[in-house]
């Protein structure tokens, strides 16, 4: 049985590590956290075939046969040096196991003196990122987009406007609860370039479904270049009348960047989210003006069948003045047929 | 009977009109408050239901009779003296009256909690329907968010807690040799707050706005904002958490002083010792819930403001009240299935229980770490954060004593005399799952790993391996192995079996890819996911509407071996303890003659060993071998 025992182990062992657990890592910390995982499976994964194997060789060894119906086992109450046994030796494994996790831990939230400081808050049911050290205008830098430079360590201040929520990127391993009155902390280092979910994990109403937002990883040049576009004054695209240059796809903002079809149903745009109304009817026959004050202000009318305090209320801050043109325009032009 | 006494004795006609009289007082007292202080608008709709919700349930329970005899007490009037003409079950009608035998009590308990499994499962199988596929399919959001929060509240309040106590009510007085519990009334009680505390959360559905949405947890301040269907949770747990503390201070006082002469506490089966540990800790954890539901009510009712951060309050504390509950809540809904699995496996397995003083102290150690871990629910809450490691490092500890019973439960079965029928089947499928479960506990305890996971498809995954995999396997073990007894007919077994293998896989396929899709990042709670995971999601619907099949296989067995099932001997499967030597179902007083305990409960394979005798003085008298149990069954 212990070679049986063995073998099942090893085999159990391999099968858990070659398992594709995790989404893609995108930080230094997820790194860390992947291994300590294999660490743990490796610890485990043998615990629970040495159960397995007992039950099944029992069951299979010891079964009642035929003819034993009034056959008793053997009275054995008790092995005193087999209990010390099973005791010490599970609980010498887990305090070394938590003393190695609490090394990691301390690693995984390494302060820096560099670190970019970001400040997310939540609502019902978005995200907003600022960035304190970067000004736009008067007012911090601020975007319904995250843009992380690549291996820089980010320190993320959370807050919220409204009820819990949590702050969590799934390729960066770490997450935080968004929590009212204080404000929390987590740090993140990305190390890949690429597009990753930002992911409400806790519930927060009718619509923590479709709270997502994306982060971009990038190259630092191009962070700056980010951030410079969104620097630049709003006023010269929007007296140009949202001529030519950079007209903002409307489409690409409802489905992408603004997150509306998470929570509406547009035919155009092939959404079909349930938390808001169904643009296709309420919008119809409407102008623009309403459109438009419909996304900066949802609390000004509200569509019947649906509660107030359901819409995010900051459109307005978050999306450029081209994009949220190029979004009514979009809207307008799609529910008016 | 005349129509008069009709509408004034127990009963339901009473508590008919005193229902009716309960909405009117609320309706009264509300408008009347209103009114006198000139509040607009003076008929406000959820203060009435809110009031409503309080008092109703009491108005229902003095109507049926549940306080009767202590008005009588209390008004001074010469007390009758008990003639316990309210013992035993003559017709199917007597299980809808207040009763104060632990039997008829212990079935009410038990088919009760069983009818809130089948809704409970039901819900699960709407929650798998919408999850088939991304995308919404079949119900809005609000409504999703209701139908898990409703799910996990009815489970865990109305079935899993309250079936422990209900076997445990049918039981335990018999084991420890006492004619029934300590306080009998109390016990008749707790039980009728149990479908009030149910069919409270199931109406909530009918609430305007929908039923509670804030998932079982309902985390302020979300659930002082929905809308006032969360009131039929803060309420709803109210009655069944009394329903709680008063059965356990019963099974308390019963253990401690009504235990048959010679029984020490050395000498209890383990299900007994189980059932101690866990009244324990639902006597101490239980308030704080109460506790927190109440601040709730009170933020929601009254705007105190516990939990607006901009009144001041305190959004962190409600979760640690909620979690000093609900942490060791897991346990209560634990011990006493380790309690049902150590009874079977010594009987099936024809041996000794290994260790008995070790597993024995392994549930008092239990006990005591499970009020030490609470804030691992919270390691992503933004508490302090050095509280983290002290959590994890006591979470960790707590699988030492875990790890003792399974170990010595192995040793149990090794080198026995295994049958495995129905009850045996249960138990050892519990014993491989919940190691799983276990196993998953401790990952989760692991700090990083944790941040990661905590409120992914992973969690959803280890709570359903601890309280299906472990608790629910149990349950179904113990409702074969006293079936017998409670109903004095034998189940099928060969229905049994396939209800525990359908369970089994179905199980299997159901919540181990879950573990997969939380890793993988898919959060829970939630109606819609990523098209990445609809894969995953597909096959966890079809294999849980399997699961859900598998149920209805062992409704016909308990059905049908109720009605006509072959009539059971006093002590089918020859086990020692006391329950199994009187007659199926056993005598309206338990006992025809006072036991006197012997020995251990577990004296399997010593020759001539038993645990009970029934003549006064009589020092072991019986044939030697395995027939021993069996015949000391029967007085003379």
């Amino acid at each position: 049985m212990l070679t049986l025992g063995v073998l099942a182990s090893i085999a159990g062992v391999a099968i858990a590590l070659a398992i594709d657990w995790f989404p893609q890592s995108a930080s230094t910390q997820a790194k860390k956290v992947d291994s300590l995982w294999d660490i743990v499976l490796v610890i485990s994964v043998p615990i629970f075939i040495l159960v397995l194997v007992v039950v099944l060789f029992c069951v299979w060894k010891f079964r009642q046969r035929p003819g034993e119906e009034l056959k008793d086992g053997p009275p054995i109450h008790g092995n005193t040096q087999l209990e010390v046994v099973w005791t010490a030796i599970p609980a010498l494994l887990l305090v070394g196991l938590c003393s190695y996790t609490f090394f990691v831990l301390d690693e995984i939230e390494q302060k820096d003196p560099d670190e970019l400081v970001v400040n997310v808050t939540g609502e019902q049911f978005t995200w907003t990122f600022a960035y304190p050290s970067v000004r736009a205008g008067r007012k911090p830098l601020a975007s319904s987009q995250l843009y992380l430079p690549k291996d820089r360590p980010i320190r993320f201040n959370v807050r919220t406007k409204d009820v819990l929520h949590d702050f969590w990127v799934p390729q960066f391993r770490m997450k935080i609860d968004a929590v009212p009155g204080i404000t929390t902390q987590v740090r993140v280092t990305p190390d890949t370039v690429g597009r990753y979910p930002v992911v409400c994990a806790e519930l927060c109403g009718v619509g923590h479904a479709t709270m997502r937002q994306v982060a971009h990883v990038v190259e630092p040049g191009e962070f700056q270049r980010w951030v410079r576009s969104r620097q630049r004054p709003a006023g010269g695209a929007a007296a140009g009348g949202g001529g030519g240059q950079a007209a903002a796809d409307g489409r690409a903002i409802f489905t992408g960047a603004a997150g509306c079809g998470g929570c509406h149903t547009l035919a155009a745009a092939g959404t079909s989210g349930q938390t808001g109304p169904n643009l296709d009817q309420v919008l119809k026959g409407e102008d623009k003006a309403f459109i438009r004050e419909s996304i900066v202000n949802p609390g000004a009318k509200i569509a019947k069948g649906f509660g107030p305090n359901i819409m995010p209320e900051n459109f307005g801050q978050t999306l450029t003045p081209q994009e949220l043109n190029a979004l009514v325009d979009y809207l307008s032009k799609e529910t008016q047929g | 009977m005349t129509a008069t006494s009709r509408l004034t004795g127990p009963g339901w006609y009473r508590a008919l009109w005193m229902s009716l009289l309960g909405i009117s007082f609320a309706f009264g007292i509300v408008t009347a408050i209103r009114a006198l202080y000139g509040w607009d608008p003076v008929l406000d709709g959820n203060a009435v239901l809110t009031v409503a919700l309080l008092a109703t349930p009491l108005f229902f329970l003095v109507g049926l009779g549940g306080f009767d005899y202590w008005f009588y007490w209390a008004s001074g009037r010469r007390t009758r003296p008990e003639d316990h003409s309210g013992h035993g079950a003559h017709s199917w009608r007597d299980y809808f009256r207040i009763n104060t035998d632990h039997k008829v009590i212990g079935i009410q308990y038990t088919v009760t909690s069983f009818f809130f499994l089948l809704v409970g499962g039901l819900l699960a199988m709407l929650i798998r329907a919408e999850l088939a596929a991304p995308g919404m399919q079949f119900v809005d959001p609000n409504t999703y968010n209701g139908l898990f929060s409703v799910h996990a509240s009815i489970l865990i309040f109305l079935f899993i807690i309250p079936v422990f106590a209900g076997i445990a009510n049918y039981v335990l007085p018999l084991m420890i040799g006492a004619p029934d519990m300590a306080f009998p009334r109390l016990n008749a009680l707790s039980y009728w707050l149990l479908p009030i505390g149910g069919t409270m959360m199931l109406i909530s559905f009918f609430a305007p706005g929908g039923s509670f949405s804030t998932g079982w947890t309902a985390y302020a301040p979300l659930s002082t904002e929905v809308p006032v269907g969360q009131l039929f949770f803060t309420i709803g747990v109210q009655f069944a958490g009394a329903s709680s503390v008063m059965t356990a201070l019963n099974f308390l006082v019963t253990i401690i002083t009504m235990r048959a002469p010679g029984m020490s506490f050395w000498r209890m089966p383990l299900l007994v010792w189980a059932n101690f540990s866990t009244s324990l800790l639902v006597v101490i954890a239980t308030p704080f819930v109460a506790a927190s539901q109440f601040f709730l009510l009170l933020d929601r009712a009254l705007s105190f403001g516990f939990f607006d951060a901009g009144k001041g309050g305190d959004v962190l504390m409600y979760q640690h009240v909620f979690w000093f509950y609900s942490h060791p809540a897991v346990y209560i809904m634990m011990l006493p299935g380790f309690g049902i699995i150590s009874e079977i496996l010594a009987v099936k397995a024809r041996k000794p229980i290994f260790g008995y003083r070790m597993m024995a102290f392994s549930l008092l150690a239990i006990v005591v770490l499970g009020f030490t871990v609470w804030a691992h629910h919270m390691f992503v809450s933004g508490m302090q954060s050095w509280i983290r490691v002290p959590m994890m490092v006591t979470t960790a500890i707590i699988a030492v004593p875990t790890g003792i019973k399974i170990f010595s439960w192995l040793a149990t079965l090794w080198r026995g005399v295994l049958r495995l029928d129905t009850p045996m089947l249960f138990a050892l499928g519990f014993l491989t799952m919940f190691v799983l479960g276990g196993i998953s506990g401790v990952m989760l305890a692991i700090i990083p790993i944790d941040i990661h996971v905590s409120d992914t498809y992973f969690i959803v995954a280890h709570i359903h391996y601890v309280l299906f995999g472990g608790s629910l396997l149990t349950i179904f073990a113990g409702v074969y192995y006293w079936f017998p007894k409670m109903t004095g007919r034998m189940y099928d077994e060969r229905l049994g079996k396939i209800h525990f293998w359908l369970t089994f896989v179905g199980f299997n396929a159901t919540f181990a890819p879950m573990h997969l899709l939380g890793v993988a990042g898919m959060p829970r709670r939630v109606a819609d996911y990523a098209e990445q995971f609809a894969g995953w999601n597909m096959f966890i619907s079809i294999a849980s509407f399997g699961l859900g099949l598998s149920t209805l296989v062992f409704l016909y067995n308990m059905a049908a071996s109720w009605r006509g099932g072959p009539r059971a001997p006093a002590n089918p499967w020859r086990a020692l303890t006391l329950e199994w030597q009187v007659s199926s179902p056993p005598p309206v007083f338990n006992f025809d003659a006072v036991p006197t305990v012997v020995g251990g409960p577990y004296e399997y394979g010593v020759p001539g060993a038993v645990h009970g005798v029934f003549k006064e003085g009589a020092e072991v008298p019986q044939p030697v071998g395995a027939a021993a149990g069996a015949v000391s069954a029967r007085k003379e």
